[in-house]
């Protein structure tokens, strides 16, 4: 309390917290291949531009053996000479173990790190980096791009993923936010970012499919709009399928061509840069041909469109597929569809268009820049978040959540395609007489048998009282909040013995690992986190003192002058600690509130069941409540 | 606390305390009459929560009005700026209304549901054997059909009919309620699950036998 006087000098437009005016909350679409963000003011949203009026941000990181970063346009210009320092399409890996890319690892332009555990790493520029590092400098980049069109701080964002991403990756995404110093203010699925700015734009009412093809997800939604409410009624995908998979058949085709012997990260790295030149050209062409040139031997290579859509019949194939089982999962005929929003920059592929026009019987929507379409919507999400919004959007989970059982076998607690947040339990026994402990295995996915679905987490729930097999009542209850976020706990039911995890590890960055990055990460340092805490304890303070100021209103005439007086004083006193940078002040007063409230409380409670006692029916009651 | 506890009893139903205010609310209300603030969720069941009649037969549209109307005012969305535990509150509120959602619309569930509220037990198909001839030899005689069958057309024909036969269900639920007759709606119950079952295999073998094709 006597550190008051020395915080108080300040006075209020001058502390050293940024002021809301100046902070602005924006709309952040992290892509495979590129990045945008977007703001959205008095409803109407905007993509913000660089300096020189790009919207796109490459999601291409380059990094110096001087320890420097550069992102965007300006590193991938450096993937040819310095391939070995460049990084991209990392999104690929986010929330992947090592176990994951294995079976891809040959195509992959990365060196990656075989011997570490958990997450996995990548070697560039002599560094070891997490994808969570890569895609903090991205965010750190977007953000900054921002701050500069916009000349104020955006140190809050929604954040987009696809809708098809598992715990892992929305975790490790989350993650990626924090060490770039963002607060993330919702983590929104693409397709459902995309359908809100759609919808928003042109009105739309009715049964609509989101079908969005980037360059390394792919995602189907199958949502209803109607009167300012967005509902997922399914949705389905492919974490890893998109317009890198196209990019990577050209670069085979064109690699085996030249029969190239002696492969390496800079070769692949062209050959694919080659190749995603030779499928925007067929966009708009129906043939052509295209130059491989390295260790001073040139090859031409011709494609046509016939052949292009040949090879990626089984792609488009398998999105079809997909989108069949989600009109299924939602209920729907291709028929009762009103519209197809196009979005993500494969979705330009002629193959791809019309594989969705034969689909669903009708030319798809893209009077809407597939591109920018995502960011908007999250820019409008975001704006709901912080300033109000009669819109809704209600999502669901896209991926079973389960526990493993006897014999390998998935007993699925959570459905795909439950309205978020949701929250079921289960109850499970032991199968051992004497049994003291429980391995609890949580997995996400559809199939029927453990090892086809992937581990989110195992965790021990230990001190179980020991009882005869089948004795013990366990019940594990899952947790999926808003932003798709699982946590799970479980509890003996006869004795009360709890566990709880926040789902992080399979392939996870621990706390500990977290705390480290946090502390290398300059943006934020502890004062950032200082800031933050005060600023939540002043939210609560003040909320408080608001809740008492209308119980003296509505109840005043309880009290008698002395005791309103004892309140009105610890009222100021909350309200002078507010104006202060003092966290433990904040606390301080508003619990002293509490306590000289304490009796008030007491005699409102004695009065309303008082009342309740004189008979005064419930709906009575209500009614008084309620005016 | 016990105290409290005992001398409130039965007295629960008609007056909570606001967690902000520390004042008397109203069980039922979402907000605090006084301060404003968000309650946490009530033990309400599903109808009360979502504010229809207990009836096997409800208007889906009212259903979809009711439970928009509700997330309108209680979705995390709404909350995201404000304190933590109101934003716990409203986490908690919007769970039991996508819970009471999920139950009331699909007719299986809402028809097992209506089943626990009147405090009448349904065998659990799961696992559990049929104790009704009459359904055991319909099951096992659909069943067989099924596993014949090795056309996707003929797949399609047993789908369809088994989805008639889910429809025919729903009617019979429907009629058996409004006669108060709770054995006969438990019986419709179990077919239901089964038929379920079986509308489920059939469309994963047609599924099958289009991709071999």
């Amino acid at each position: 309390m006597s550190d008051d006087l020395l915080f108080d000098i300040f006075e209020p437009g001058e502390t050293p917290l940024p002021h809301a005016d100046d902070e602005v909350a924006v709309g952040i679409d992290l892509g495979t291949t590129n990045s945008v963000v977007a703001i959205s003011r008095s409803g109407k949203p905007e993509v913000l531009r660089d300096a020189k009026a790009r919207t796109l941000i490459p999601s291409v990181v380059a990094y110096g053996l001087d320890g420097s970063v550069i992102v965007g346009e300006e590193a991938r210009e450096l993937i040819l000479d310095r391939p070995h320092d460049v990084v991209s399409s990392i999104k690929r890996l986010m929330g992947r173990g090592i176990e994951d890319i294995k079976a891809v690892a040959g195509q992959l332009p990365f060196e990656v790190d075989g011997d570490a555990s958990g997450m996995v790493r990548i070697k560039v520029a002599g560094r070891t980096l997490t994808p969570v590092e890569i895609s903090a400098d991205i965010l750190r980049a977007v953000r900054a791009q921002a701050e500069q069109a916009l000349g104020k701080k955006a140190p809050k964002a929604v954040i987009t993923v696809p809708a098809y991403f598992d715990d892992a990756a929305r975790t490790a995404t989350k993650d990626a936010a924090r060490l770039a110093g963002i607060e993330v203010l919702r983590l929104v699925n693409e397709p459902t970012a995309a359908a809100l700015a759609y919808g928003l734009d042109q009105g739309a009412e009715g049964l609509y499919a989101v079908y969005d093809l980037g360059g390394g997800t792919f995602d189907v939604s199958l949502l209803r709009m109607e009167k300012g409410v967005f509902q997922v009624k399914a949705t389905g995908g492919d974490a890893a399928l998109g317009g890198d998979d196209i990019d990577h058949m050209i670069a085979e085709k064109f690699l085996h061509e030249r029969s190239e012997a002696d492969l390496n990260p800079g070769k692949v790295k062209q050959a694919l840069m080659t190749a995603r030149v030779a499928k925007e050209c067929l966009t708009a062409r129906e043939a052509g041909e295209w130059m491989l040139e390295f260790d001073g031997r040139t090859s031409r290579h011709a494609l046509t469109r016939v052949e292009l859509d040949a090879m990626i019949a089984p792609l488009v194939g398998r999105t079809m597929a997909i989108c069949r089982q989600v009109l299924e999962d939602g209920g729907a005929a291709p028929s009762d569809v009103k519209g197809v929003v196009l979005v993500g920059g494969s979705t330009r592929v002629p193959a791809v268009r019309q594989a969705v026009a034969d689909l669903f019987g009708a030319m798809p929507l893209a009077n809407i820049n597939p591109d920018e379409v995502v960011a908007v919507g999250a820019a409008q999400q975001a704006e709901a978040l912080t300033v109000g919004s009669d819109t809704l959007l209600l999502d669901v989970t896209p991926l079973s959540l389960g526990l493993e059982t006897m014999g390998g076998i998935v007993e699925k607690v959570i459905f795909r395609n439950t309205p978020i947040p949701t929250a079921m339990a289960q109850e499970f026994t032991t199968y051992q007489d004497g049994q003291t402990a429980m391995m609890i295995h949580v997995v996400q996915g559809e199939r029927e048998l453990v090892s086809q679905n992937r581990s989110l987490a195992r965790f021990t729930l230990s001190g179980i009282p020991a009882m005869a097999a089948g004795a013990a009542r366990i019940r594990v209850s899952f947790t999926v909040d808003a932003d798709g976020l699982l946590t799970v706990s479980a509890r003996e039911m006869t004795t009360g013995v709890e566990s709880q995890v926040q789902v992080k590890p399979s392939y996870g960055l621990s706390e500990d690992e977290m705390a480290n990055m946090l502390k290398d990460s300059m943006e934020h340092a502890k004062e950032d986190m200082a800031a933050r805490l005060l600023a939540e304890s002043k939210v609560d303070a003040k909320r408080n003192a608001l809740a008492v100021k209308a119980a003296l209103t509505h109840d005043g005439d309880l009290l008698s002058k002395e005791e309103w007086g004892l309140i009105d004083q610890a009222l100021a006193k909350v309200d002078a600690a507010c104006q202060g940078t003092d966290r433990e002040a904040v606390l301080a007063a508003s619990d002293a509130l509490e306590l000289a409230t304490k009796p008030f409380a007491e005699k409102r409670m004695d009065r309303g069941i008082r009342k309740a006692l004189a008979g005064v029916s419930m709906d009575n009651l209500e009614k008084r409540v309620g005016e | 606390m016990n105290f409290e506890a005992h001398h409130t009893d039965g007295l629960e139903a008609c007056v909570v305390e606001c967690w902000s205010c520390k004042g008397p609310a109203s069980p039922r209300a979402l907000f605090c009459s006084v301060c404003g603030a968000v309650q946490p969720p009530r033990p309400l069941d599903h109808f009360q929560r979502l504010g229809l009649m207990p009836s096997f037969d409800i208007d889906q549209g009212e259903l979809e009005r009711h439970y928009f109307g509700f997330q309108r005012r209680l979705h995390p969305d709404r909350f995201a700026a404000k304190s933590g535990k109101e934003r716990l509150n409203s986490q908690q509120q919007a769970m039991a209304l996508n819970e009471s959602y999920e139950t009331l619309k699909d007719p299986l569930k809402r028809a097992a549901y209506l089943l626990k509220l009147k405090g009448k037990k349904v065998d659990d198909a799961d696992g559990a054997t049929i104790s009704d001839p009459m359904l055991l030899m319909e099951q096992m005689e659909a069943r067989e059909a099924l596993m014949e069958a090795d056309s996707a057309e003929q797949v399609q024909a047993i789908l369809a009919r088994t989805e008639s036969d889910i429809a025919y269900a729903v009617d019979d639920l429907s009629q058996a309620f409004q006669a108060g007759c709770l054995d006969g709606a438990a019986k419709l119950v179990l077919k239901m699950k089964y038929l379920l079952r079986l509308s489920d295999e059939a469309r994963g073998r047609k599924a099958r036998l289009m991709k071999g094709a």
